[in-house]
């Protein structure tokens, strides 16, 4: 690093950035295989085990097994190379031979996702790139990707969380864009497990650390507990980029003579993982002190990183890039050469290292995070390294360009370590040429009877005190309550261009200040819906998403998806994943959109138990004003107006797989809910379409926990109350219980004023879309009342919402706070952080459903404490203002904002 | 003639962008400053935005107070440049001792990001004079260490001589003494702000526009101010 405060103190023009080695002589032609340095060292641990050293000891004993290489994997080596490889060649192809590399195990499902792809003229870029790009407007595009760093967060969860974020922005950043926004979709173990305690306030400390440090708003994502992801989180990353369509760049290495740049923080020994086995299996017992760990992030390398490769982009000084993730620099050289079909040169010893005793193969393999492999024309390199001089950022050139062969082949990628040459590869051979399997696969013999397990046979709540109790009970129940302690550690505002974010159904981010263009994106899964039927789970995540993005008022037109499953040698795990890549790839095809890019995980799993085959998908959605969004809470209107409050969609007698049926019951059988993607498309063309006119005050999408969770987010997001009505068919019994908490897909929860009632229903009509009136909405009446049912005060709802999480992971509290005077911002305060009844907090948990009131278990908090807490419905307007703060990300009081007609 | 107010960028300043437009949204020009460069290109005010200024791996504010565009601020505030420092920009100007105290970890140790309100105690510097006192605003605030701190004579000082300028109401989200959000020099002219302003000047982005306030004072300011 070089902003030392000396430095700056004393060279205020410039930091001393400049390249570890001055640029100096490149050689004036490629070394050609010929010119081998000297006869190989009899001893390799002298030195470097050379390519003519390789060619010599053919018989030379490998531990391919331990890097993870099958013997008939090893044997392809040779043969391509015609030789053993050597020490480095080999850590090179175990490592883009791997499963994460390599996609052996997902390659040949995953191409459907091309072959079903519904034709898009807006896609710039698609699989196989660093993240698919989306054309929106005729100058401007957008790029996203998401992807695990499931592992390395349950190791160490602050930095592995903090590093998936800076990998996935780098991927962003390395297509020619700026990243405008990360979310974070997280699964972790039983909220009450002592060691959810340890991994989720790091987890999020840690997303919150690089993404904030980034000067990222972080505009949504998910945070889901249960049981299956105890060994196992899953920390998933999503980024956004926005860039000028003529600024779409590549990552092929054209162009021989070209000057190959290593960008960004210097190579240390860190996230160097399998290939340490090559140091244990060769050198001494000190060697156990290289041990690589995972990998460090520094966000502030990062964003200095981000602006020098945007100037640079801006200024078109860059041919070819690529950014440094999994695989280091290996993955970065192969590819970049791969992609262009030349070949390239590298002179290892130029590489900045951390610390100076490295290994040719451990440089290869390092995961240093930080760092971008830029392709540069010879004569803009200086001006490339002085903007990286200018940013503070080290840019060194470590190679250069070589031209295919002159037969047509590719050309070759060699490598030399002082003088020594270490590897002679044709990079194609790493990057497109590694082994592809398919799997055996079988349904998992346990899923007919899991399916036969219905929960719609499960004891129901059947009258209205057991009613009110549950809908208690569930608003405060881990998966279904309030977020704020989380994402209240993510900076959202950063940037000033995001119009919604969490707990909003999407995030929506204005990208151009003069149209108003914006976008909409929601990330969704459900492992469960997954786990008891993977094709129709993934069609439900699909839909989940698109719907999420549809009810701003958004086009829904691009997807990415990331693929948590368990062990791919694992039958029953491989027939989950084959069939949720067909559910994602069907399903694409019917909603019309594309799916642009993602990732796949797989080994989620401890021991022979898999999590739960979670796909988690994201949908990406076009506003062309953003004035125009719709967000998801009741409005007040001046006046005391009523809104009327319409259901879209169908409702069901739909439980198995639900919140209510893991909650109540700890149940999971049956089969998921139907999933109608012809439907969907309708449903978010009618609410595009009603937004743009101005129809809807509100919108909100409804999925976990069924009409009763989406009815108490709406109220709770503004502190305005309803009155809601249970339809006919809906009476009697446990089928007001139904209404309220099936959990039917395509289905929206909407707020209209006064005067649009009729143009609106008369559009849903139109457009085939069946709709309810349900009831109204009423900002003095402080309270969800179900007609007939029960009345639940917006307090009590707030109180018990938002108590849970902070009860979990600690007290927001804050001491020498003088008494809360009104609103929320007391109630989450005045929550003593050492709960009396916590044993009856646990939220999950069986329990007899209707008899007994399960008040004592209740989730408000103890009476002390809620008395100190004023109504919120007796907030006086001045006071408002704090209780929203508290809450969520409310909107500031009144209700100035455009787009609220 | 529109007032010039410069937005400094050092690396790792993330708000700049923000200043930048809460600046034209106010009615003035806004000039992006780099930390590398000590001229001041003919600015009316400063804005120190919020961010990580050279990471804060030191100590908040630590480092950047020594970039050669700060030695020439510090000089020109003490002869009465209006400088408004959010944030990481608060911090900075209480290492460079332009204000006094600290900036220290928030209290519960958590980043925290809310929409806060905040009560304007003194309507009478550079930065806040289009309020009333006694007015409460709503803006967020985001940080990892914003617990204002001094000594107790220090405090009691601000106190007296009116130098509070804003307070936390509703609840103190990070611990800070006496609910200070924000604090003034003697003169009035330096104003460290821990919430964002910034944040809070369009209807479509922010919870409010009650942060529009803080950047129409400084023109009204140098209106009035003599020549």
């Amino acid at each position: 690093m070089t902003t030392h405060p000396d430095e700056v103190r004393e060279n205020p023009e410039a930091f001393p950035a400049a390249p570890a080695q001055p640029v100096e002589p490149r050689p004036a032609a490629v070394v050609p295989p010929a010119g081998r340095p000297g006869p190989a060292t009899a001893d390799w641990a002298d030195g470097p085990d050379t390519v003519p050293r390789a060619a010599d000891t053919p018989g030379e004993l490998q531990p391919y097994a331990d890097l993870g290489l099958r013997d008939d994997e090893y044997e392809r080596i040779r043969q391509i190379l015609d030789r053993r490889p050597t020490q480095a060649e080999l850590a090179m192809y175990s490592i883009m031979w791997s499963e994460h590399c390599s996609y052996k195990s997902s390659k040949v499902h995953l191409r459907q996702f091309g072959e079903k792809a519904p034709p898009s003229d807006r896609l710039l870029a698609g699989i196989g790139e660093n993240a698919g790009v989306v054309q929106v407007s005729d100058e401007l595009a957008v790029t996203f990707k998401v992807e695990s760093h499931n592992h390395p967060s349950f190791v160490e969860p602050y930095q592995g969380a903090a590093t998936g974020v800076g990998g996935i922005v780098r991927d962003i950043l390395a297509m020619g864009a700026r990243p405008v926004a990360v979310m974070d979709p997280l699964r972790f173990g039983a909220a009450d497990h002592p060691d959810t305690a340890r991994v989720l306030p790091g987890v999020v400390a840690g997303v919150g650390g690089y993404g904030n440090c980034l000067g990222l708003p972080n505009i949504g994502g998910e945070v889901v507990f249960d049981p299956c992801y105890q060994g196992n989180p899953l920390v998933n990353a999503l980024c956004l980029g926005v860039l000028p369509v003529d600024r779409l760049q590549n990552k092929a290495a054209a162009g021989p003579g070209n000057v190959v740049v290593l960008m960004g923080a210097r190579t240390g020994r860190d996230g160097i993982g399998g290939v340490s086995v090559l140091a244990s299996a060769t050198f001494d017992e000190g060697s156990e002190q290289r041990r690589p760990s995972v990998q460090v992030g520094d966000p502030f390398m990062e964003k200095l990183l981000i602006e020098a490769c945007l100037e640079l982009y801006d200024a078109r000084l860059v041919v070819g890039i690529q950014d440094l993730g999994g695989a280091g620099l290996t993955c970065a050289l192969t590819e970049t050469a791969a992609a262009a079909g030349t070949g390239m040169r590298v002179w290892l010893e130029r590489v900045p290292l951390r610390e100076a005793s490295m290994e040719p193969h451990e440089i290869l393999a390092s995961e240093s995070q930080e760092r971008m492999l830029l392709v540069v024309e010879p004569e803009k390199l200086e001006a490339v390294l002085k903007t990286a001089e200018k940013w503070g950022v080290w840019a060194t050139a470590i190679g250069e360009v070589t031209p295919p062969a002159p037969d047509g082949q590719p050309g070759r990628l060699l490598i030399t370590w002082r003088d020594q040459l270490v590897v002679d590869v044709p990079p194609g051979s790493l990057v497109d040429d590694g082994p592809v399997y398919a799997r055996p696969m079988r349904e998992p013999a346990d899923l007919i009877l899991l399916q036969a397990d219905r929960a719609e046979t499960l004891p129901r709540p059947a009258d209205p005190e057991a009613l009110r109790e549950t809908v208690l009970r569930m608003i405060s129940s881990p998966n279904l309550a309030d977020k704020t302690w989380v994402t209240e550690q993510y900076d959202r505002y950063v940037l000033g261009n995001t119009v919604l974010a969490q707990p909003e159904d999407s995030g929506v981010i204005r990208i151009d200040e003069r149209t108003g263009l914006g976008v909409a994106l929601s990330v969704d899964g459900n492992g469960r819906y997954a786990r008891l039927d993977p094709y129709h789970g993934t069609k439900l995540a699909l839909a989940e998403a698109y719907r999420n993005v549809a009810v701003t008022g958004a086009k829904p037109i691009a997807v990415t998806n990331c693929l948590n499953f368990g062990s791919p040698e694992d039958p029953g795990v491989m027939w989950q994943f084959a069939e949720a890549v067909r559910g994602l790839a069907d399903g694409c095809a019917e909603l019309g959109i594309p799916v642009t890019g993602g990732n796949v995980s797989f080994y989620n799993q401890t021991g022979a138990a898999p999590i739960h085959p979670t796909p988690v998908v994201g949908v990406l959605g076009v506003l062309d004003d953003v004035a125009d969004r719709v967000p998801m809470g009741f409005v007040a209107r001046p006046g005391g107006e009523h809104d009327q409050i319409f259901l879209l969609g169908e409702t069901h007698v739909e439980l198995s797989g639900s919140e209510w049926a893991w909650v109540t019951h700890e149940h999971l059988g049956g089969v998921p809910p139907q999933v109608d993607l012809a439907r969907e498309r309708l449903l978010a063309d009618l609410l595009a379409e009603a937004a743009r006119v101005g129809h809807l005050s509100s919108a909100h999408d409804l999925s976990d926990g069924g009409l009763a969770q989406s009815l108490v987010e709406s109220c709770l997001r503004r502190g305005v109350g309803a009155r809601i009505g249970v339809p006919e068919r809906f009476d009697g019994g446990s089928m007001p219980f139904v209404y309220l908490f099936s959990e039917s897909a395509g289905r929206v929860l909407v707020s209209v004023p006064r005067g649009h009632e009729k143009a609106f229903t008369a559009l849903c009509a139109e457009r085939g879309v069946p709709f309810e009136l349900i009831g109204v909405t009423d900002p003095s009446g402080g309270a969800l009342e179900v007609h007939g049912q029960f009345r639940i005060g917006l307090d009590e709802l707030r109180a018990a919402h938002g108590g849970t999480l902070p009860r979990l992971f600690g007290g927001v509290g804050v001491v020498e706070v003088p008494a809360p005077a009104t609103g929320v911002a007391g109630a989450v305060e005045a929550v003593p952080l050492p709960v009396a009844d916590s044993a009856g907090m646990t939220p999950v948990g069986p329990s007899t459903v209707a008899a007994e009131p399960i008040a004592s278990a209740a989730p408000v908090p103890p009476t002390g404490a809620v008395e100190p807490v004023a109504p919120a419905e007796a907030a006086t307007p001045a006071e408002q203002p704090a209780a929203e703060a508290a809450g969520s990300s409310a909107p500031g009081p009144g209700d100035t904002e455009p787009g609220q007609r | 003639m529109t007032a010039r107010v410069g937005v400094v960028t050092f690396p790792g300043s993330l708000d700049d962008g923000d200043a930048t437009r809460a600046v034209r949204i106010a009615g003035a020009e806004p000039v992006r400053l780099w930390h590398g460069d000590p001229q001041l290109h003919g600015v009316d005010a400063v804005v120190l935005p919020g961010g990580f200024s050279y990471g804060d791996y030191l100590r908040c504010g630590a480092i950047a107070r020594f970039a050669p565009v700060m030695q020439t601020i510090v000089d020109a505030a003490r002869g009465g440049l209006p400088v408004l420092g959010i944030c990481n920009g608060f911090q900075i100007l209480c290492e460079a001792h332009l204000l006094p105290g600290a900036l220290t970890r928030n209290q519960h140790l958590h980043f925290r990001n809310r929409d806060q309100a905040l009560r304007i105690e003194s309507a009478g510097t550079a930065w806040t004079n289009a309020f009333q006192p006694g007015q409460e605003v709503l803006i967020p605030v985001k940080n990892g260490e914003g617990c204002y701190v001094a000594d107790t004579a220090t405090l009691d000082q601000l106190e007296a001589e009116g130098r509070v300028v804003a307070r936390y109401v509703g609840g103190n989200p990070n611990g800070s003494q006496r609910d200070i959000a924000a604090i003034t020099n003697p003169a009035g002219n330096v104003v460290g702000i821990m919430p964002h302003p910034e944040h809070a000047v369009e209807a479509l982005t922010g919870p409010s526009l009650d942060g529009l306030g803080f950047f129409t004072s400084v023109l009204k300011h140098l209106v009035g101010a003599p020549a």
